[in-house]
């Protein structure tokens, strides 16, 4: 099947050694910066706060919103990542978690919206969201070394490429199906385009873009621990030590700290989809 | 003025629309012009006016293009072709900014199936059109209030469209459509989907707020018994055109054409119906001693424009409008010398197919006269419901 030979290799290469970091590298410098003081920030603040009340707050959050069962899981859980001594862990995994999905959400949402209602930009949209879902994740982690050096920021990065599709599409199916008579409605009442988003297709919409919100909470849960072979810190790094040293107890006891933020996490965003759609 | 006018208007879907427009023009057909080109005539070079305060009713089949038809006149359908004028206003070439003006002030509309918002309660979603429009909370909250009063759902403000059953919410959906104020009813069979009971209720309470309101209504339906009972003229619609436009009793005296015929043939209660099985009692009688007086405070407590007259043995001697009665009362006359005579009476035996003509043309209602006592008078509201909810009547009379 040889009949020609495609140096795809060299081209890659070539435009970002020759161009996108000579070039593009001060650009890459400044968000570098702007991420690292969000992830940074972020960090800090639940590093700060002391990990009893942090826990209270995500046992009342799933009470509130999951139920008893889930909050006595929640109190369990927040106990074992404590007696393990990886609540730090936790709370560094936690953080490039919610950075990641806060762009993932400010990116994807509006990019949803507008998809939802520009077929074009629909067309354009979806073949890149697929590659970005497809592309094996361990790929992308290359040019963001490239480009971000080790650390959290090339993790916030990778999380973020591999996150959001998944914002934009549920919010994208989340407006389309939003019934055409209730459209019709608005419309035929005088709304504006504007009033016709926030006032009706959104709230309509919203159980939708909660359940794509939370695949994107666990896809970035996910991907934040794979980001750990760039150095990022927090729990990740805690299974990889265990598995460099094939030390099989230390990767369960990582690996368990995964699952249990985990199933916290993805309880209380899917409490949060499922008291909307009241 | 017309309140609603509208000319020549088509509407084509499809990949070329005023291709479509053309082969109309040439006369081709919409199946031919289905076959030929893939494009679907929806509405085919309509046109009808609606006055102020009239209630127009579209009757069709399923597929007749009713929908589409209502839809271009508030333009959630662009049309291809025609003109729509809304107070001499022609629709279809506002820019977007006066469409949405009218659509605000001029236009309202009920839909089949609600089309209420799930995450709005009763108050929130009739207060839906004034919260577009920008009016203040408090104001928009107390309109929409008396809209909810109107159509007695007083104490449901706060419930969600899901805790209420269909002809709560289609009340909803009226009281959103009315709390906005407009000249202009849009009503797309509006009751299509409620129960048989629920359906005729609410037939009773929209014909009660029109007449306390006033509005302008155009209101869509399949089902002829509902246009005979609603509409002061009826416009029937087959395969996109309008085929025949008239009254209750024009188009049922005198059907256009065939396809008019299979309408109404079904309504052939008018022929086993009498007089008697739909008179009613007369409201208010005033005896020979009653005054001018007497006679205005009866009608006015009654809300009657005028009266029919007998003396104390019933018999009939004329009738008694209310103007004669403010002139006797005013010249100190008496109520024999002002009678009006010339109105219809008729037997209790005639049938009702008989009276639909007459009732047209009558200025007041029919006496229904047994030895020249007074028995009972018809209104032409009572012939139509007569036809359209005699029916259980007059299957119980054949047995
Ligand atoms: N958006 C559309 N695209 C293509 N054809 C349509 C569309 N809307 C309606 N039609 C067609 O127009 C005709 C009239 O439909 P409609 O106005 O819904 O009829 P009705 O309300 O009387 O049942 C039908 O043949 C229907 O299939
Ligand atoms: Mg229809």
């Amino acid at each position: 099947m040889n009949y020609f030979t495609l140096p795809l290799e060299d081209w890659t290469n070539d435009f970002v050694y020759d161009w996108l970091i000579p070039v593009m590298g001060g650009f890459f410098d400044s968000v570098s910066s702007i991420i690292s003081f969000f992830i940074n920030g972020v960090a800090d603040l639940f590093l700060m706060i002391p990990a009893e009340i942090i826990a209270i707050v995500f046992i009342l959050l799933a009470w509130r919103l999951a139920g008893k069962g889930i909050a006595i899981f929640t109190l369990i859980g927040t106990l074992y990542l404590g007696s393990v001594n990886l609540w730090e862990d936790a709370m560094l995994t936690l953080a490039v978690v919610v950075v990641a999905t806060f762009f993932s959400i400010i990116i994807g949402l509006p990019l949803g919206i507008l998809t939802a209602k520009y077929s074009i930009l629909d067309k354009i949209v979806r073949p890149i969201l697929d590659f970005m879902q497809t592309l094996p994740s361990f790929v992308y982690l290359i040019p963001a070394i490239l480009l971000f050096g080790l650390g959290e920021v090339p993790a916030v990065i990778s999380t973020f490429v591999f996150a959001t599709p998944p914002a934009v599409r549920m919010t994208t199916l989340a407006i389309k199906q939003v019934p055409e008579d209730m459209v019709e409605a608005a419309r035929a009442f005088g709304s504006t385009s504007w009033q016709m988003l926030v006032k009706v297709q959104l709230p309509v919409a919203i159980p939708t873009i909660m359940a794509g919100v939370n695949q994107t909470i666990m896809l970035a849960l996910s991907m934040a621990v794979i980001a750990s072979m760039i150095g990022a810190p927090g729990l990740g790094s805690t299974v990889l030590a265990g598995i460099s040293s094939v030390n099989v107890g230390l990767g369960l006891v990582g690996g368990l700290g995964i699952v249990v933020l985990a199933i916290i996490l993805d309880r209380i965003t899917q409490g949060l989809g499922n008291k909307n759609k009241k | 003025m017309n309140k609603i006018l509208v000319k020549n208007l088509t509407k084509v879907f499809g990949s070329n629309p005023k291709e479509g427009v053309k082969r109309l023009q040439q006369g081709q057909s919409k199946e031919q012009i289905l076959k030929d080109t893939g494009m679907t005539v929806g509405v085919n070079n309509a046109s009808f006016e609606v006055k102020p305060g009239e209630f127009f009713v579209l009757m069709g089949l399923s597929g007749s293009g009713k929908s589409t038809l209502i839809r271009l006149i508030n333009r959630l359908i662009e049309p291809t072709d025609g003109e729509v004028l809304i107070d001499g206003q022609d629709i279809t070439k506002m820019n977007k900014n006066d469409l949405m003006q009218t659509r605000r002030k001029k236009l309202s509309m009920v839909f089949q199936k609600f089309a209420l918002f799930p995450h709005r309660n009763v108050l929130e979603n009739v207060a839906y059109g004034l919260e577009v429009q920008g009016v203040e909370k408090s104001e928009r909250e107390a309109k929409a209030q008396k809209s909810i009063e109107d159509v007695g759902l007083k104490g449901y403000e706060n419930s969600y469209p899901d805790q209420l059953s269909g002809g709560m919410q289609q009340r909803v959906g009226l009281a959103r459509a009315l709390a906005n104020d407009s000249d202009i009813l849009l009503m797309d069979e509006a009751f299509s989907a409620l129960d048989p009971i629920i359906r005729k209720e609410m037939q009773d309470e929209l014909l009660q707020l029109q007449s306390k309101l006033g509005k302008t209504i155009l209101f869509i339906t399949h089902d002829l018994d509902e246009a005979l009972k609603l509409g002061d003229r009826i416009a029937i619609m087959k395969n996109g055109e309008i085929v025949q436009i008239g009254t209750a009793e024009e188009i049922l005296e005198n059907p256009a054409n065939e396809y008019v015929y299979n309408f109404v043939e079904d309504v052939d209660r008018s022929k086993v119906l009498m007089a008697s099985n739909i008179m009613k009692k007369p409201d208010v009688i005033t005896t020979w001693k009653d005054g001018p007086r007497v006679a205005m405070k009866k009608m006015e407590d009654a809300g009657l424009s005028s009266i029919f007259v007998v003396d104390k043995d019933k018999n009939l001697k004329g009738i008694l409008t209310i103007d004669a009665a403010i002139k006797a009362y005013k010249e100190n006359k008496w109520v024999e010398d002002v009678l009006e005579l010339d109105f219809h009476t008729t037997d209790p035996m005639t049938p009702l197919s008989d009276l639909i003509g007459i009732a047209a043309e009558s200025k007041y209602p029919i006496a229904v006269v047994e030895e020249n006592k007074l028995v009972g008078i018809i209104v032409r509201v009572s012939i139509l419901s007569g036809l359209v909810l005699g029916k259980e009547q007059s299957e119980g009379m054949k047995e």
